[in-house]
């Protein structure tokens, strides 16, 4: 590749992409993987230039023509470049849609589509930046993949628990808690009306808390506030280890002593180590919560990485019950269509195309179950009318901060967040707007919940009113 | 300190036993209950009546009373089985589900009469 970066000039090797791998008058099969690029090219890179070389450089392509290209029938292995788009207020980049047969890929591999798609062509010089806005996964691929070990009717059906969202809370401090002073945190939380307590990614096995302590501890926990409550209850134990074994060695341990519920970071654990944990869990009839630690890293850039709706995407094929997909109105990075879009990709059976919510392409899943959306990181009481709003009921909120941090402790906060959620839902299916009353919804409820009462008035300025990095292309500007 | 509340919950208090969606809320008025009831219909899901001993309650089976009432949009109709339920089971918790066909679940689920319970 000795691509000149000269502007005005390119190079004979890039030229011959183009003749191959763009082909404007392409119809793309249903059988093809298809994907949307952004490309910022190299300057003087021309657009058809630039969008068949990564045609070729994420398929068959190498840099030079090779006398092996003759013992197969390349014009059908190659991916090929179809159309080019504008990006909405961006003079600089482009979208670049490639088709990619069937035959380029291993039936259920989500780790072999992604070496192609979003392999060595990263670090291909003709492009300044690279991201991959979204992939349309066939249905032939889909049904190949194992998908979520239950979805999200299987869970509501197991825990018994219907109309509403779930409520959840990460234990605080993330790190340096006893495993009875933990479990002392999970049983507070529970007893006060939440349904599941969490592990922090980062919790594993550390020197301060090994992990069957843990584990031991919270579901002793879990058992007391089901008893004293008598509805069902969980805490995600996390089985993220430094290896496969330690892994299922810990999965193992949290199904015989009872727990209904593991988690993993899919992507710091890798992706092939998360499908095997989730067949395990369907295997074992184990709910499988998954976090998404380290995805800034690879989805916050506009111009380069892979786009998280893509990452949705994925864990939904590799299998996972719950996945975080950000909250929208808390402390962490989150574009509101975008989000709607991307927990719709988790949720339903079929997605349309919808450019206002980021979505590039029709998304046929099949049968395949959904996975529950998580919205985690920053939220409070006051934010409950516009989650609820947002995500509906099939969803997780996380409160992690705005349960531990209630001025009487976790079991008043935990209170308070399922007062306000069910006065919430309530509030919905009667007819009434929940942003718009969530002052008078909220207010109402508190007269019947001095927890509740407090917890407005403890939170009532907190507010993470940053702009978000990663906006929506058509927000720009 | 002052002023800072205890969470009175325990498992000796039989009152402190929750019961899913809206327990955690005063009881539902009638007129209430009427607004969930027009949004279960509403939403097309099948309206169902179940209910139990107290003693029974975390079983995932529940007693149906008779068959789920498929198809029924009135309101009164629905709320006359929720008394007949009742009145024939006197010490039972009732609940009212909301039958979803298309999510193969339940869209909602709620109990609408809380018996009294015993330790």
């Amino acid at each position: 590749m000795n691509q000149q970066t000269n502007p005005g000039k390119y190079s004979a090797g890039v030229k011959e992409y183009r003749e191959t791998y763009w082909e404007p008058n392409y119809t793309p099969k249903d059988s093809d993987v298809l994907a949307c690029f952004k490309i910022t090219p190299q300057p003087g890179v021309p657009r058809e230039e630039a969008a068949a070389a990564v045609a070729a450089e994420s398929s068959t392509g190498t840099w030079t023509t090779v006398w092996t290209d003759l013992l197969t029938d390349l014009d059908y292995y190659k991916g090929r470049a179809y159309a080019i788009e504008d990006v909405p207020g961006d003079d600089e980049s482009y979208y670049a849609f490639i088709a990619y047969p069937m035959g380029l890929f291993e039936e259920g591999s989500v780790v072999n589509v992604f070496t192609s798609l979003v392999g060595n062509v990263f670090g291909f010089k003709a492009v300044r930046a690279l991201r991959l806005e979204d992939v349309r996964f066939p249905l032939w691929f889909v049904t190949t993949c194992d998908g979520p070990p239950h979805g999200i009717q299987v869970e509501r059906d197991k825990l018994d628990k219907y109309g509403r969202p779930f409520l959840g809370c990460t234990i605080k401090p993330k790190l340096g808690l006893s495993a009875k002073n933990y479990g002392r945190a999970v049983y507070e939380a529970l007893r006060g009306g939440l349904d599941f307590t969490k592990d922090d990614e980062n919790i594993n096995s550390q020197p301060f808390m090994r992990w069957r302590d843990r584990f031991e501890f919270c579901q002793e926990a879990i058992e007391k506030a089901e008893k004293e409550t008598g509805e069902r209850k969980g805490h995600y134990l996390n089985v993220t280890a430094p290896n496969i074994e330690e892994m299922y060695k810990r999965a193992e341990f949290a199904k015989e002593i009872g727990s209904p519920i593991i988690m993993s970071d899919y992507l710091t654990m890798g992706w092939a180590a998360q499908a095997s944990l989730s067949r395990w869990c369907r295997d074992n009839g184990m709910l499988l919560h998954v976090h998404r630690a380290m995805h800034g890293v690879i989805d916050r850039h506009p111009k380069h990485g892979i786009n998280f709706r893509v990452l949705a995407k994925m864990l939904r094929l590799l299998g996972g019950d719950h996945l975080h997909s950000g909250t929208v109105v808390g402390k962490l990075e989150g574009d509101r269509e975008a989000t709607l879009g991307w927990i719709d990709l988790m949720r339903e059976k079929h997605v349309k195309e919808d450019r206002s919510r980021g979505i590039f392409f029709d998304q046929d899943w099949g049968q395949m179950p959904g996975v529950l959306p998580v919205a985690s990181g920053g939220i409070h009481v006051w934010h409950m009318p516009a989650l609820v709003n947002i995500f509906g009921d099939d969803s997780c909120l996380q409160f992690g901060g705005g349960t531990l941090g209630h001025p009487w402790g976790n079991a008043a906060g935990a209170a308070a967040n399922r007062v306000a959620v069910e006065a919430c839902v309530k509030a919905r299916n009667e007819g009434r707007e929940l942003e718009k009353e969530s002052k008078d919804i909220m207010t109402e409820a508190a007269k019947h919940s001095p927890e509740l009462k407090i917890a407005m008035e403890t939170w009532k300025e907190i507010k993470f009113e940053f702009d978000t990095v990663d906006k929506l292309d058509v927000a720009h500007r | 300190m002052s002023g800072m509340q205890d969470y009175g919950s325990r498992i000796s208090d039989p009152n402190s036993r929750k019961m899913g969606t809206f327990s955690y809320l005063p009881q539902l008025t009638d007129d209430e209950l009427r607004k969930q009831v027009e949004y279960i219909v509403s939403k097309g899901w099948n309206p169902a009546i179940e209910h139990t001993e107290p003693e029974n309650m975390r079983s995932n089976f529940w007693y149906m009373w008779k068959l789920p009432m498929f198809g029924e949009t009135d309101v009164d109709a629905i709320f006359n089985e929720i008394e007949m339920c009742k009145k024939a089971n006197p010490g039972n918790h009732v609940r009212l589900v909301g039958y979803d066909n298309f999510k193969q679940s339940q869209g909602t689920s709620m109990v609408v009469h809380r018996a009294e319970m015993k330790a």
